[in-house]
């Protein structure tokens, strides 16, 4: 335990760790002192002076955000004197602003609109004429109002610090000082918004919910983002059935504050104008709309005519659906069709770790060790461009905690600028590249391992016997591409597996053998869109498709059948580090089922009983059944994938397979490059 | 050259060498006592070095005047990062203009300045810092620093004692901010010139992080010969511990302005009147700035004062910069606060509230005074608002526009109230408006 600091704040004895700085302990007893520009996590400004306090023996008001604790220290946050200083610094900050609340986004959830509720005065004194400049369109998705900014530096920081992009800056002096962006009018970075949802004021808005809505005619609703793996909660901001914005100023999701571009913006393919919203069928050999009772019926003929003729069926599911639709997919084709042809695209080899690490849950990191862990290692892996969360945290570890990273990737990586090492090794090479790092690693107190497909199978193993050598706590994480690609293999999408990693009795075709395969009866594709990539072998097959969008595969299929995004349906999904977390049901697509509710009425309409089609009752089963989710550990002894099993699509910030494909938003941006910012 | 005669009265110690042909040149400063001071520090002890300079009660003459000694003595000699040795050639004050005339007519002897600091912090590497609008400046230190060079007082084991030392010149780009000095830290770093969180101080983490000497050009002159003639010489030159001469640059509406070496505690009248010349064309004094436009302004029966840190102070002003500015009884004090109001606002650097939002409200509103639009009750507001400034500011920059402010109003709330109800200003039509 630090040693412990005692001082009186308000006549409140409080006890904190040395170092602690006045604001926060203050903080800690409920004492809350007003303040702009310090946001914990970032670098000190001491600018605003709005949290000035009255410190014994000083002979002047001392910034509590700048000034650590001390022994025996007595403070005072409310005298008359403190309380006057605030009212003056409101009185000089709305001198230059517009003052403009009624039509501001930020009305409402504004922090200089509650401080001048709290502190100001309820007249103005100031005569003279305002500064006044003209909004600015920093980049398709971020807009600037110079008048309305106090200029705490919250944005230029947390781009600077928090994700290392530097792309906002300070112009000019004195009033009429203002933010900038790095390419003199406009815009090159990651577009994550974090400068948007940092400001404290209405200064930074966001095209998505630029004078859309008032915050308070929306529904708050806090779910996880549909895009990458890594499991970021987002609150949507919901008007009549519709997504307005979404972000997370409340901070309350493995995420804290994080959300990248896709979190924050590309939430709009969900209105879609090409959403799905009324089952397709082909009739003459085009497909045409029809009822929901005819397309279930003729479905529901068409696989109970080939399970009693014993046909042969290819089911293959999503890395975006709920793990309660991924177990109920599979339930599905092994009880009522009979069929262990199940897969799903993998993008990272899980079970292969899981196998390696004999099961031990204490061997896959969570999101929580990226920040504390001393030591990070990336292997093939563009953290930023692929997974920005992690990076957000593996990054903030270093700033806090002075952790070190090592970087073992085929190119430059945005992690190079802090990392202890940094080694560039060709695909397939990156052991090899890993291997010379031991006895660093080695010197390390722990270390977490991340790596990409390009480790994969044996070369997992390996990479964890390498692990186990270094007599360290070691963790690992596999990376994986979309919203739920953990949540597909651990319920048991794959034709070796039933939930958890249990070893299938049968063992049926996988995703590359079910298109390779030349007389399938049926498949039956939710959620993923394989056939634009390649063809299906077998010509005369039976396809059905549940999905937001006519696909490429969608439109070959013989029955589409229009399914909920995430935003609309509640279940569970689990990240890339394993963790669950439930959904929230945001927005609604009328005519649009959720594809839980697709298979139940496909089991009703086939006479099937797999029990209770509802979210609910599925996740009790889950926790019931599925070694990992019911309390009991993995076993799995071994675990190969085979050729072409596993590759990840390799998506950057800006794109999101078929969902990114229809978000405007993720589509307006002008940065194209994977390589981003770097010299 | 020199830009004024010289006064009888003066008693010239820095500026001892600027009446010699050539003064700029090694060849004069070596054939005039130059680096003589360094010569004896090479032998000496730091410790030793810093005894001479606290026995000079020599005060920081940028402003605050803090003790020399003292300051220097905070850097931590033992530390293993490299000490840096910066000068504060960033003469900003309005008013004020010595550090030009020490650097244009005796380069070496601030060069000088600073190779003692070096021995006396265990620096290596200096940094003269110089204000944009003295640009051509550096062509004259660069040379003075290649001379130098020339004869192995500046390199690699300099006069064969072991000692290594590096000057450079690096150019600030017009912003008054940048003198102060963690601001200017800042931008010799190559950032934006915005202050620093102090503590740590630069002489624990000043450029580059690392434990740095900062001065400004005149202290460092003042350092060879202290070093010369002892801190007990030059503390007699000046009153109890207010060691030495100062360069006193007094401007405004006397008959010879100029820049002159009095000794410290020299009547202010006496400057004046003596010195100066007296105020131009026979008008009555009305007020004096003794520091430059940042110290509150005293009206002329506050003027018979000795001119050092201390005894300034007690008058409820500031010794500062050493900006003596002189007005006459024709001067309007509301156009004298608007203008230097308006310095202040277009010197803000924005990145505090209250300096960067009440400089801009103050100049406009005095501004607005001055053409006859204020309100009565508006006077009151600017000495609150000067008020609302003061100590609260993340850097000196606000006191600096508040403190002056606020004497104005104080001072001179009669020429406030005769600019009320649309009135023109009185004192424009005594004289023509001469315009710069």
């Amino acid at each position: 335990m630090a040693d412990l600091i005692h001082l009186t704040i308000d006549d409140k004895a409080v006890e904190v760790p040395a170092g602690t700085l006045v604001i926060e302990a203050a903080r800690s007893v409920g004492i809350h002192i007003p303040a702009f520009c310090y946001y914990p996590g970032l670098s000190l400004q001491a600018a605003c002076r709005m949290c000035l306090v009255e410190v014994e023996k000083a002979p002047k008001l001392q910034t509590s955000c700048t000034l650590p604790v001390s022994e025996g220290m007595v403070v005072r946050t409310s005298t008359p004197q403190v309380v006057e200083a605030r009212k003056s610094m409101l009185e000089f900050l709305l001198t230059n602003h517009p003052l403009d609340c009624p039509v501001c986004d930020k009305g409402g959830e504004c922090e200089l609109q509650d401080m001048a509720f709290d502190y100001g005065a309820g007249t103005s004194r100031f005569h003279e004429e305002k500064v006044h400049t003209p909004e600015a369109r920093f980049s398709p998705l971020i807009y600037y109002d110079a008048p309305r900014c106090i200029l705490c530096y919250r944005c230029v920081r947390i781009c600077r610090e928090g994700l290392g992009v530097d792309a906002l800056s300070i112009v000019n002096r004195g009033v009429v000082s203002e933010i900038a962006p790095n390419r003199g009018d406009h815009l090159e970075c990651d577009e994550c918004g974090m400068c948007i949802d940092i400001c404290p004021v209405g200064a930074l808005t966001s095209e998505a919910y630029r004078y859309h809505t008032r915050p308070w005619e929306m529904q708050h609703i806090g779910t996880v983002c549909a895009h990458c793996a890594d499991g970021c909660k987002t609150t949507l901001g919901v008007r009549n059935g519709a997504i307005i914005r979404a972000n997370n100023r409340d901070r309350t999701g493995v995420n804290g504050e994080f959300l990248c571009v896709k979190g924050r913006f590309a939430f709009d393919f969900n209105s879609h104008t090409e959403r799905l919203q009324s089952p397709l069928m082909k009739v003459n050999g085009g497909l045409e709309p029809v009822s929901w009772a005819r397309a279930i019926a003729r479905v529901a003929a068409k696989f109970q005519e080939t399970v009693a003729r014993q046909g042969r069926f290819g089911v293959i599911g999503s890395n975006r659906t709920t793990n309660e639709e991924n177990y109920y997919l599979q339930k599905f084709a092994r009880r009522v069709l009979n069929t262990w042809n199940i897969d799903h695209h993998r993008t990272g080899d899980v079970p292969a770790l899981m196998a390696a690490v004999g099961g031990r849950a204490d061997a896959f990191a969570s999101t929580v060790d990226l920040y504390t862990s001393r030591a990070v290692l990336v292997a093939a892996s563009d953290l930023s461009q692929q997974h920005p969360f992690l990076a957000y945290q593996i990054r903030a570890n270093w700033r806090h905690h002075q952790s070190h990273t090592y970087v073992v990737t085929r190119g430059p990586v945005r992690e190079d600028d802090y990392a202890t090492s940094i080694l560039r090794a060709e695909k397939g090479e990156e052991l090899a590249g890993i291997e010379s790092l031991r006895d660093r690693l080695q010197a390390e107190p722990e270390l977490v391992i991340i790596f990409g497909d390009a480790i994969q199978g044996d070369k997992v193993r390996a990479l964890v016997s390498f692990g186990d050598a270094l007599r360290i706590p070691v963790k690992y994480v596999c990376l994986l591409d979309y919203s739920n690609s953990r949540g597909a293999i651990d319920m048991g999408l794959a034709p070796e597996f039933e939930p958890g990693y249990v070893p299938a009795s049968r063992t049926g075709l996988g995703l590359e053998e079910m298109l390779d395969e030349k007389d399938l009866d049926a498949l039956w594709v939710v959620g993923a869109n394989p056939l634009t990539r390649r063809r299906l072998a077998s010509a005369g097959a039976f396809i059905v498709v549940q999905d937001l969008f006519l696909t490429g595969t969608a439109a070959q299929a013989d029955v589409v059948l229009p399914a909920l995004s995430a935003y609309e349906k509640t279940g569970t999904m689990t990240n890339v580090c394993g963790e669950r977390q439930p959904l929230a049901r945001g927005a609604v697509t009328m005519g649009a089922k959720s594809d839980l509710e697709i298979f139940g009425l496909l089991a009703r309409a086939m006479g099937a009983d797999l029990g209770p089609a509802t979210p609910a009752s599925v996740l009790a089963e889950i926790r019931r059944e599925v070694p990992g989710y019911n309390g009991m550990p993995v076993t799995l002894a071994a675990s190969l994938p085979r050729a072409g099993e596993v590759w990840s699509s390799e998506d950057t910030l800006f794109t999101s397979g078929t969902l990114g494909r229809y978000s405007k938003m993720l589509n307006s941006v002008t940065e194209r490059s994977r390589r981003l910012y770097q010299p | 050259m020199l830009h004024n005669e010289p006064s009888p009265l003066e008693v010239k110690v820095l500026t001892s060498r600027f009446e010699l042909p050539d003064s700029a040149s090694l060849e004069t400063y070596a054939a005039h006592e130059g680096y003589e001071g360094f010569r004896k520090a090479l032998s000496m002890k730091p410790e030793e070095i810093l005894g001479e300079l606290k026995a000079s009660n020599l005060r920081g003459r940028g402003g605050a005047g803090f003790p020399t000694g003292m300051k220097w003595g905070f850097v931590p000699r033992n530390s293993p990062k490299p000490k840096y040795i910066v000068v504060n050639a960033d003469e900003g004050e309005p008013g004020t203009c010595k550090d030009r005339v020490l650097m244009e007519n005796d380069p070496h002897q601030l060069i000088e300045g600073m190779l003692i600091a070096g021995l006396a912090a265990d620096a290596h590497a200096g940094y003269i810092y110089i204000r944009g609008e003295y640009r051509y400046l550096i062509g004259i230190m660069d040379h003075a620093i290649e001379e130098a060079r020339a004869r192995g007082y500046i390199g690699r084991n300099i006069l064969g004692s072991g000692f290594d030392f590096e000057v450079y010149t690096h150019t600030g780009a017009g912003s008054y901010e940048c003198g102060e000095e963690s601001a200017l830290l800042e931008s010799l770093e190559g950032k934006r010139g915005v202050p620093r969180i102090r503590p740590p101080f630069p002489a624990v983490a000043g450029a580059f992080g690392c434990p740095t000497v900062l001065n400004n050009v005149e202290t460092y002159c003042a350092v060879p010969v202290i070093l010369r003639r002892g801190g007990a010489w030059f503390a007699d030159l000046g009153t109890p511990k207010n060691g030495g001469t100062r360069l006193f640059c007094i401007s405004g509406h006397v008959n010879r302005p100029g820049v002159y070496e009095l000794p410290m505690g020299f009547n202010l009248l006496r400057m004046i009147n003596e010195v100066a010349g007296g105020v131009r064309g026979g008008k009555k004094l009305k007020a004096v700035i003794p520091g430059g436009s940042s110290c509150p302004v005293l009206k002329a029966v506050e003027c018979d004062i000795a001119m050092d840190y201390d005894t300034v102070a007690k008058a409820g002003s500031m010794l500062g910069s050493g900006g003596v500015v002189v007005m006459d009884e024709d001067t309007c004090m509301v156009k004298a606060a608007a203008r230097i109001m308006r310095f202040y606002s277009h010197e803000s650097c924005g990145w505090c509230i209250p300096c960067r939002e009440g400089t801009a409200w103050l100049s406009k509103l005095l501004a607005r005074f001055h053409s006859g639009a204020g309100e009565r009750q508006e006077i009151d507001l600017i000495g609150e608002l000067a008020q609302n400034m003061l100590g609260r500011t993340f850097c000196p920059l606000g006191d600096a526009a508040a403190m002056p402010t606020m004497a104005f109003v104080k001072k001179f709330r009669d020429e406030f109230e005769a600019h009320l109800d649309g009135r023109p200003c009185p004192f424009e039509n005594k004289k023509r408006l001469v315009t710069a």
